[in-house]
């Protein structure tokens, strides 16, 4: 592997341990999508970087190679192609409206090669610990993943978080769930329909994982039930012959008042999909756009949520009870960031993060997580215009330290928490970092304008 | 910067079958790729006559495209300057690597646009036809029977004298002038009026090459593209519009070589 590090002697010490002193570099903590955006566009901005992946590849969860990939065999992109791409290289045009997972890799390995990033990503090394130094740099510990060799302690100006949030797997405790004696497995371990073949499956969760497994499920296993705790609104792919979140944007873009977007799609859904209590689904409970949204136009039958499990059944809400051979709780994952206190990043006592823009560290300047976010649209977007802004925000701080300072005081620092939905998003434990892409871009927006006009001055 | 772009979501341009001609390097010496974009009317044969196989001889891996509705891609009638600059984008991003931008005449224009969608590592603007009304009037006077028809949607007809200096020989000069094809009708239109374009991404190097004798930009013209990006132009005395086809062919494009080995700034 060629990289731009061969080690000087240590001049640092910390604990008795020896410091690499990497000087002006930037460290980036992961190589999927956020990681691959970061290591670009910190590099757009002439910085050094070096960029640790545990894996031995590109695509972080996208790789369905790596140990901790959430992906199955039939998923599917659900936001289509302009939503989905990075907004500086765009997929191929003869590509489907929605892409394969398998293409959605290929593409981020092509977005590597294309832009020369690979030179600078340490693979099959993992993050064992990043902890402040002196001033504002960071101490970011290392070693082989897996925990063979040495650790190692380099020294970096600024450290991009971008490890992922959708590879800790969540499972809820249900009362009774060491005594049943069926099958259970996160989503996470789910990859092909096969498994499902002649079981009597029992899926939880209405998120577009749950929703997609339980569409696999009643078409190969023997009985199928999908527990949801909420009817959903579940929006098609298509609707009016166009991709569904195309015909939302060109709704969106003549700034209507969110209670008549809110009646105009609810509206249009009626038309195109009709009633969903028709095919055995739960009223929503909720307004559409306050939930992250479902695409998914297969699903049919719900059961309610579930209240315990025995020995070889579950008891549901509605007083029914199912007797499944496999469970697949399809639960959703935790953010997790093992190697940071969570001081550092603020974090509440449940270790929500809490970052200016869901990015932005108001503690350490020199701090950022890229794509913490769950969006309306898809995630590479936004994951780009965030690595942007903070590598013009570290250009500012190095240029003009006055003029950043202020900035920092005036915007980061000050502006409150805030959520950027337009609409009154469910307060549960998966929509805490749910944010509209066109609220959330208008605020970046103004952090990146904020920034270009003191690095013209 | 534009972060919302309702355009680019809501209305993505569709595909569309494209040419691109290419001449790579015997040996691979981790050069950057260029590609070339011809201006309305040409296609990338423009650039596969001398400048493909020169490029790659130097060690250059060489690309032209031609945008829809040029040369031999797919048709293009009512094509916008975007499907244009989509087709450039599409292009340069399916290169191996992060690419050079070369735009030759109203192809200037549209990799103008495309700068503002792809981090392109360097751009070259040659004898650019940026619009304006300097231009529109040296074409009225200069062609009048060929520009007028295109003011109302006809094609946007360019003669022998506009394009070639007297070097090249009659012959061959016709035979490039029949091989003209044109430009939708709404790009012909956009090259008078359009939007400003966004700035590039990625700030990448731009060089701005063009001939005082050129019969299409006038010198004015070419002093203000250059300026645009903090710079002065490089000038080809003697040399037509078609900088790619005319007899010295070989001067410019060693310059834009030597340009980009020198890192291009």
């Amino acid at each position: 592997m060629t990289t731009s590090t061969d080690h000087d002697s240590a001049t640092l010490w910390r604990d008795g341990r020896p410091v690499y002193d990497r000087g002006e570099t930037v460290c980036v903590v992961g190589a999927g999508p956020s990681g691959l955006a970061s290591i670009k566009n910190l590099r757009e901005h002439g910085f050094g970087v070096d960029c640790y992946e545990r894996e031995t590849g590109v695509g972080g969860g996208w790789n369905w190679r790596h140990d901790r990939s959430p992906v199955y065999g039939s998923a599917h992109l659900i936001s289509s192609k302009p939503f989905t791409q990075y907004p500086d290289f765009p997929m191929p045009d003869d590509w489907p409206d929605f892409p394969h997972h398998g293409q959605v890799l290929s593409y981020l390995e092509r977005y590597a090669d294309h832009f020369d990033l690979r030179p600078h990503i340490w693979f099959g090394t993992e993050v064992v610990k990043v902890e402040p130094a002196d001033g504002t740099r960071w101490d970011v510990t290392t070693r082989s993943t897996g925990g063979y060799g040495a650790e190692r302690t380099h020294r970096y100006t600024a450290v991009l978080v971008a490890n992922g949030h959708n590879w800790s797997p969540n499972l809820p405790m249900y009362e009774g769930l060491d005594e049943f004696k069926g099958r259970v497995i996160h989503s996470s371990a789910y990859k092909d329909p096969a498994e499902l073949r002649g079981k009597r499956v029992l899926v939880i969760g209405g998120g577009n994982t749950g929703c997609d497994i339980a569409v696999e499920a009643a078409q190969q296993a023997f009985r199928c039930w999908h527990s949801t705790r909420r009817g959903y609104w579940y929006a098609p792919k298509y609707v009016l012959g166009r991709p569904a979140d195309q015909v939302n944007d060109a709704i969106l873009r003549l700034r209507l008042p969110l209670w008549l977007r809110q009646w105009l799609l609810q509206r249009t859904l009626r038309l195109t999909v009709g009633d969903l209590r028709r095919f055995g689904m739960r009223r929503p409970d909720h307004k559409i756009f306050e939930t992250h949204p479902i695409v998914n136009s297969q699903l049919i039958y719900q059961v309610g949520e579930i209240t315990r499990f025995r020995q070889y059944s579950v008891e549901l809400s509605d007083g029914t009870e199912v007797e499944p051979d496999l469970v697949v709780a399809a639960t959703g994952y935790q953010p997790k960031f093992e190697f940071l206190a969570p001081e550092t990043l603020a974090a509440t006592a449940d270790g929500r993060p809490r970052l200016h823009l869901h990015a932005f560290s108001r503690r350490h300047p020199t701090l950022a997580v890229a794509g913490l976010l769950e969006s309306d649209s898809g995630l590479l977007p936004l994951v780009h215009w965030q690595t942007v802004a903070f590598a013009r925000w570290l250009r500012l701080r190095e240029a003009e330290p006055r003029r950043a300072a202020e900035f920092w005081a005036g915007t980061v620092a000050k502006e409150a928490d805030r959520r950027w939905t337009g609409a009154k998003v469910q307060d549960t434990p998966r929509h805490w970092f749910e944010v509209g892409h066109v609220d959330y871009l208008r605020a970046l927006q103004k952090m990146i304008d904020g920034l270009a006009a003191g690095v013209k001055a | 910067m534009r972060l919302i772009r309702f355009e680019d979501w809501a209305k993505p341009i569709a595909p569309a079958r494209r040419e691109v001609l290419s001449a790579t390097p015997e040996v691979d010496e981790g050069k950057p790729p260029v590609l070339f974009v011809p201006g309305f009317g040409h296609g990338a044969w423009a650039f596969a006559e001398f400048w493909l196989e020169h490029t790659a001889g130097r060690g250059f891996p060489a690309h032209a495209v031609s945008p829809r509705g040029h040369g031999g891609s797919a048709d293009g009638s009512g094509a916008s300057l975007r499907a244009y600059a989509h087709d450039v984008v599409q292009a340069a991003a399916s290169l191996p690597r992060q690419a050079v931008l070369v735009g030759q005449g109203a192809g200037a224009l549209v990799v103008e646009r495309a700068l503002a969608r792809y981090p392109a590592r360097a751009a070259v603007l040659l004898a650019p036809v940026l619009g304006g009304w300097a231009t529109f009037g040296a074409a009225l006077r200069g062609n009048p029977g060929g520009t007028l028809p295109a003011i109302f949607g006809g094609r946007l007809r360019l003669s022998r004298r506009q394009l070639f200096s007297r070097g090249v020989p009659d012959a061959v000069a016709r035979g490039y002038t029949e091989r003209l094809g044109r430009a939708s009708a709404r790009a012909q239109w956009q090259l008078l009026l359009h939007r400003a374009p966004e700035p590039p991404v990625g700030d990448p190097p731009v060089l701005v090459m063009g001939s005082p004798d050129d019969r299409v930009v006038p010198a004015s013209a070419l002093t203000r593209a250059a300026r645009r990006y903090g710079g002065a132009p490089l000038l080809f005395p003697g040399m037509g519009h078609d900088m790619m086809l005319d007899t010295r062919w070989q001067e410019p494009i060693d310059a834009i070589l030597d340009w980009l080995e020198k890192g291009g700034s």
